[in-house]
């Protein structure tokens, strides 16, 4: 559900930016989404394609990097991935202090597009 | 073709705001909490039980956001604190902007405490910030035990757990001790208050660490 505005939020970074950057054609926007956010690659996909009309976007291409959950643990230093059921405690030592050092990403890592020709 | 690299946090706009709503509700003093659970869990019936209990004692306000009505608002209202309805229009969760906009609009002289009572879903509103000092989830006994491991981020981040309508124990399936090993997986460090919003069991418990939290906050700001 909170996929739109994800994909919204993306797309006005990525507005400005090429804006700045005298960019009149976005072709490919990735995007590094964590497992922890729940966001559905399909819906992210469904959200891009809806929102993608406009001169800068249409015909872009969203690519969707997923990464899964890893825990740090602050008792013993190990770094391990939860099992299936998300129990979020050090396999190693039983401790429940754990940091979790990935999965919680939900960034816009870079774009590609073309250039205005001539001066803007 | 140019490629640019942005790494940028997609919330970050929510997050920017997020961080300003901390600053004011912390030079006010006000405790500013962040109240999230699936639709039909019992969070404005909570509401009110904690309303009726420490409303002499604290003087409390809510921000209520809702999808189109306001009949959570409405219930609250007549409890006598003031309430700021936020429509979100089918908008699945309350971002940071919203509530500084309903924030404007209360009255802030003695209020120790605001909840925000989030739009009903155990997905999207986990990742907005509002600037809250805490989170606190409400989970029913009539919802089953697998919300816990289902929705791990919002539970992982909740200060405090309310296990409502323990009153329906008999007729679930709910197992209340299974409710609370899955939370010391996900989230160790979770206060966990099973109580009934409707026969007020377990509201005592709750509100006094509720007081002991709204008086921390008085203290350090």
């Amino acid at each position: 559900m909170h996929e739109l505005s994800l994909v919204e939020g993306m797309m006005d970074i990525v507005r400005e930016s090429a804006s700045q950057n005298n960019i009149k054609r976005v072709t490919r926007v990735k995007m590094v989404i964590g497992e922890l956010t729940m966001a559905l690659p399909d819906s992210l996909q469904f959200a891009f394609s809806a929102l993608s009309q406009d001169e800068l976007f249409r015909g872009a291409e969203l690519e969707i990097v997923q990464l899964s959950v890893i825990c740090h643990c602050e008792e013993c230093g190990n770094d391990f991935r939860p099992e299936d059921d998300y129990i979020f405690r050090c396999p190693g030592c039983g401790n429940g202090q754990v940091i979790i050092s990935q999965g919680h990403e939900l960034y816009l890592d870079s774009y590609e597009g073309d250039e205005a020709s001539g001066p803007s | 073709m140019v490629q640019v690299n942005l790494q940028t946090n997609i919330l970050g706009a929510n997050e920017l705001i997020a961080r300003k709503n901390r600053v004011s509700f912390k030079s006010q003093g006000i405790l500013v909490i962040n109240l999230m659970s699936s639709p039909g869990s019992g969070k404005t019936t909570i509401l009110e039980r904690t309303i009726e209990r420490l409303g002499e004692q604290v003087k409390i306000a809510v921000i209520e956001g809702d999808l189109y009505t306001d009949r959570d608002a409405q219930r609250i209202e007549q409890k006598g604190v003031q309430v700021i309805q936020i429509n979100t229009e089918g908008t699945c969760h309350l971002d940071a902007g919203m509530v500084t906009s309903a924030y404007e609009k209360i009255d802030k002289a003695d209020l120790d405490l605001l909840f925000i009572e989030n739009v009903g879903n155990l997905v999207c509103p986990a990742e907005f910030d509002l600037g809250e000092d805490f989170r606190v989830v409400v989970i029913s006994t009539t919802e089953g035990n697998d919300k816990i491991p289902k929705y791990p981020l919002i539970f992982h981040e909740a200060k405090a757990v309310l296990v409502n309508k323990v009153d329906l124990l008999p007729y679930t399936e709910f197992n209340l001790q299974e409710c609370q090993e899955d939370l010391e997986k996900i989230n160790p460090s979770a206060q966990v208050f099973p109580l009934s919003g409707r026969t007020g069991e377990g509201i005592e418990i709750w509100c006094e660490w509720l007081l002991g939290e709204v008086r921390a906050k008085g203290r350090n700001s």
